[in-house]
């Protein structure tokens, strides 16, 4: 019966470890889903196409050239690392070592070797990411809220990749039968030389230990990707898959607004049978992120917080508070806190006096956006930060009439005659004279 | 010598039971503002030395709603739209062509989905395809071999892809194109996008058009071409700020052209 224990340990720290990450991602999708549903059904090929290149084939994160190569080794030594998990958890069920090796004969080392090759170049990037971020100081790591959990987060996130990658070199390291196979220990060798004077017993418990804090460390990361930026590991490939997919200078026109318009426009259509009286007039814009859509959470979700928008916009080179990265941020505390929210609350929201507006994201920062979309344009991982920009406009401007004077002006202008300047209709065309 | 402009409206097109080629949108700043109107009329010269049949609106032009839009009132900016695309689509207009890539953003992606469908082309795209129909025939002229740097809009680039027009026409006009540091897709916003322009920016420490200029002067080139009212207003105003508008001139494109041509 007690040979049996460690399998059955593993069994249940493995589906404990896998019940938590459920519920996590179910939290995830509960709070995605509070936001406004947003069609985006249409033209699948085209996203599947975007998500390949942009999240899979990590296309725009080249544009960085140092950052983009450190970030491919890690991604590609992440992913392909992983495969070896399979065997690690058919191992710890069955109580077998090593399953695959008897399987696939000298395939197996090329196999092992590669993922240690992979291990000591992710432990490489890793280390300059760490130098870049504690060392050097990069800017675009610092500034506006950079500071408390989103920094060790960043951090954490380092040594948790530097532990499980040593782990996984150790575990091979002092593993005698796959150290006498001598083929596919490409780095562990060198390590099993340290462990000389060790006794096979020391060795077998150093193995163990490694083993099972590995396995044991990739359960916990999982489960930590809920409260990092992390999560984007996931997230990335919706996001890239849901993005726009139009030129990113059109900004959608509100189909509430446009209803409105026609009748203001053809009153007729007032008492034809196409307005049915339930229609619900909807709050224009946004200013909590129950008003905001799907995507936009989701966009929330994936950010890594890594600043690349930031460091381009216009308005925060030039020291205004606008930073698009704060944007997603915010957006991101504050749908969890409306989740928190209802967790509490037995499944209702309850008004806590709190918005995304003002409370999080201030009218300065909003209007400091010259909507260049240079943010847009950067994101590795296509999130658009102006859209929720220009929702919060719109809620200012249509729920609260609050503009600036000046832009006021500007539509009173445009109302009365047509242009931004009080200037006549009837003087249009008095340039060619 | 001014030379006289010919320019019809649609409404005369319409009289005549005609149709033009083209429907010139000119735009609020290319109507009233002093500094747009110069490019309006180079603009005209150059179509005007070719031939090309086009008419404008007139006084039945009103702004696209793009400012309004991105205030975010897009109450207004719908009705602007609305209204504009019912005289477009009364005049059965099918393509329109630019100075402004505000306005062209506007009505190329923002006017379909409320029934405006055109086809629409910024003016550099648009002399681009006369020079490629062999219509339009550019040498260089006075400013040949002169050192320029370009400013891309980020209404034409980043938002509509179109990096190529402007500088496919510097290449003709023979001039020696100095990039600047961030270009192209990566190209720094002048500051007026998204109703900047009729407002004061919010407290920072520096301007983003004075950012820009110094990046432009950076390239140490005596003229700093651009393809956009608004960006040509906000980097003048840069220039001047610098104290280098003796050594420096900000033009759009179709000015050089008809500085080239000698229209």
């Amino acid at each position: 019966m007690f040979e049996y224990l460690p399998n059955i340990i593993f069994v249940v720290v493995l589906f404990l470890g896998l019940y938590f990450f459920s519920r996590n991602l179910h939290r995830l999708y509960r709070n995605i889903n509070l936001g406004k549903q947003i069609d985006v059904s249409d033209n699948k090929k085209q996203r599947f196409i975007n998500m390949s290149k942009i999240a899979l084939g990590q296309g725009k994160l080249i544009k960085r050239p140092i950052s983009g190569f450190l970030h491919v080794v890690v991604y590609v030594g992440f992913i392909i690392i992983n495969i070896e998990l399979l065997e690690i958890i058919l191992d710890g069920i069955l109580g077998s070592h090593r399953l695959f090796s008897s399987y696939m004969g000298s395939f197996y080392g090329y196999l092992i070797g590669t993922f240690e090759f992979l291990a000591v170049s992710v432990l490489l990037a890793v280390s300059v990411f760490w130098i870049r971020r504690n060392v050097i100081k990069l800017k675009r790591f610092f500034g506006d809220n950079m500071k408390g959990w989103p920094k060790n987060d960043a951090n954490i996130i380092l040594y948790f990749e530097v532990v499980l990658m040593v782990l996984f070199i150790t575990m091979n390291a002092t593993d005698l039968k796959f150290q006498e196979m001598n083929s596919g220990n490409l780095i562990s060798g060198y390590i099993y030389g340290f462990f000389s004077d060790y006794s096979i017993e020391s060795l077998h418990l150093i193995e163990r230990a490694s083993w099972w804090a590995h396995i044991i460390g990739i359960l916990i990361f999982m489960n930590y990707l809920y409260f990092s930026k992390h999560l984007h590991i996931l997230l990335a490939f919706p996001n890239t898959y849901f993005a726009k997919l139009n030129n990113i200078g059109e900004i959608d026109n509100l189909n509430s607004v446009t209803k409105e318009v026609k009748l203001m426009m053809d009153p007729e259509t007032a008492f034809s049978n196409d307005v049915s009286e339930s229609d619900e007039i909807d709050k224009f814009g946004s200013s909590d992120v129950m008003d905001l859509n799907r995507l936009q959470l989701l966009n929330s979700y994936s950010c890594t917080e890594c600043g690349r928008c930031t460091s381009v916009c216009p308005a925060n080179i030039t020291g205004k508070k606008l930073s698009p990265r704060k944007i997603m941020m915010d957006t991101r505390d504050r749908i969890e806190e409306v989740g928190k929210n209802i967790d509490l609350n037995n499944g209702n929201f309850i008004d806590d006096g709190k918005t995304l507006l003002n409370d999080y994201i201030t009218k300065e920062e909003l209007w400091a956006c010259t909507s260049c979309n240079a943010c847009v344009q950067e994101c590795p991982i296509s999130i658009d930060p102006l859209s929720i920009i220009l929702d919060m406009r719109r809620y200012l401007v249509m729920e609260e009439s609050s503009a600036p004077l000046e832009l006021n002006n500007m539509m009173s202008n445009i109302e009365n005659n047509g242009a931004p300047w009080p200037y006549n209709q009837m003087d249009r065309l008095n340039w060619k004279e | 010598m001014e030379k006289n402009l010919h320019v019809k409206t649609m409404a005369d097109f319409a009289a005549e039971g005609k149709e033009p080629e083209v429907l010139f949108w000119v735009g609020c700043a290319g109507s009233f503002d002093d500094r747009a109107k110069k490019i309006t009329k180079a603009f005209v010269k150059i179509l005007n030395s070719i031939n090309v049949d086009f008419a404008v609106l007139g006084t039945e032009e009103s702004c696209t709603g793009d400012p309004a839009k991105r205030s975010g009132n897009e109450f207004l900016f719908q009705m602007q739209a609305m209204t504009n695309i019912e005289v477009l689509n009364s005049y059965d207009v099918k393509t329109i062509v630019t100075t402004c890539p505000h306005c062209f953003n506007t009505i190329k992606n923002e006017y379909p989905s409320l029934g405006g469908k055109f086809k629409v082309l910024h003016h550099t795209q648009f002399l681009n395809n006369l020079l490629k129909e062999g219509r339009l025939k550019i040498e260089g002229g006075e400013y040949k071999g002169k050192k320029i740097t370009y400013h891309d809009p980020c209404y034409l680039g980043r938002a509509n892809n179109e990096y190529n027009a402007p500088r496919e026409l510097i290449k003709k006009l023979e001039l020696e194109l100095i990039e600047m540091k961030r270009c192209k897709s990566n190209g720094l916003c002048c500051g007026a996008g998204g109703a900047q322009m009729f407002k004061d920016a919010e407290k920072g420490d520096k301007e983003i058009n004075i950012e820009r200029t110094e990046e432009a002067l950076e390239t140490k080139t005596s003229v700093i071409a651009a393809g956009c009212p608004f960006c040509n207003t906000m980097i003048s105003d840069g220039v001047k700020a610098k104290e280098k508008e003796k050594d420096v001139k900000v033009l759009d494109i179709v000015e050089l052209i008809v500085t080239a041509q000698d229209l």
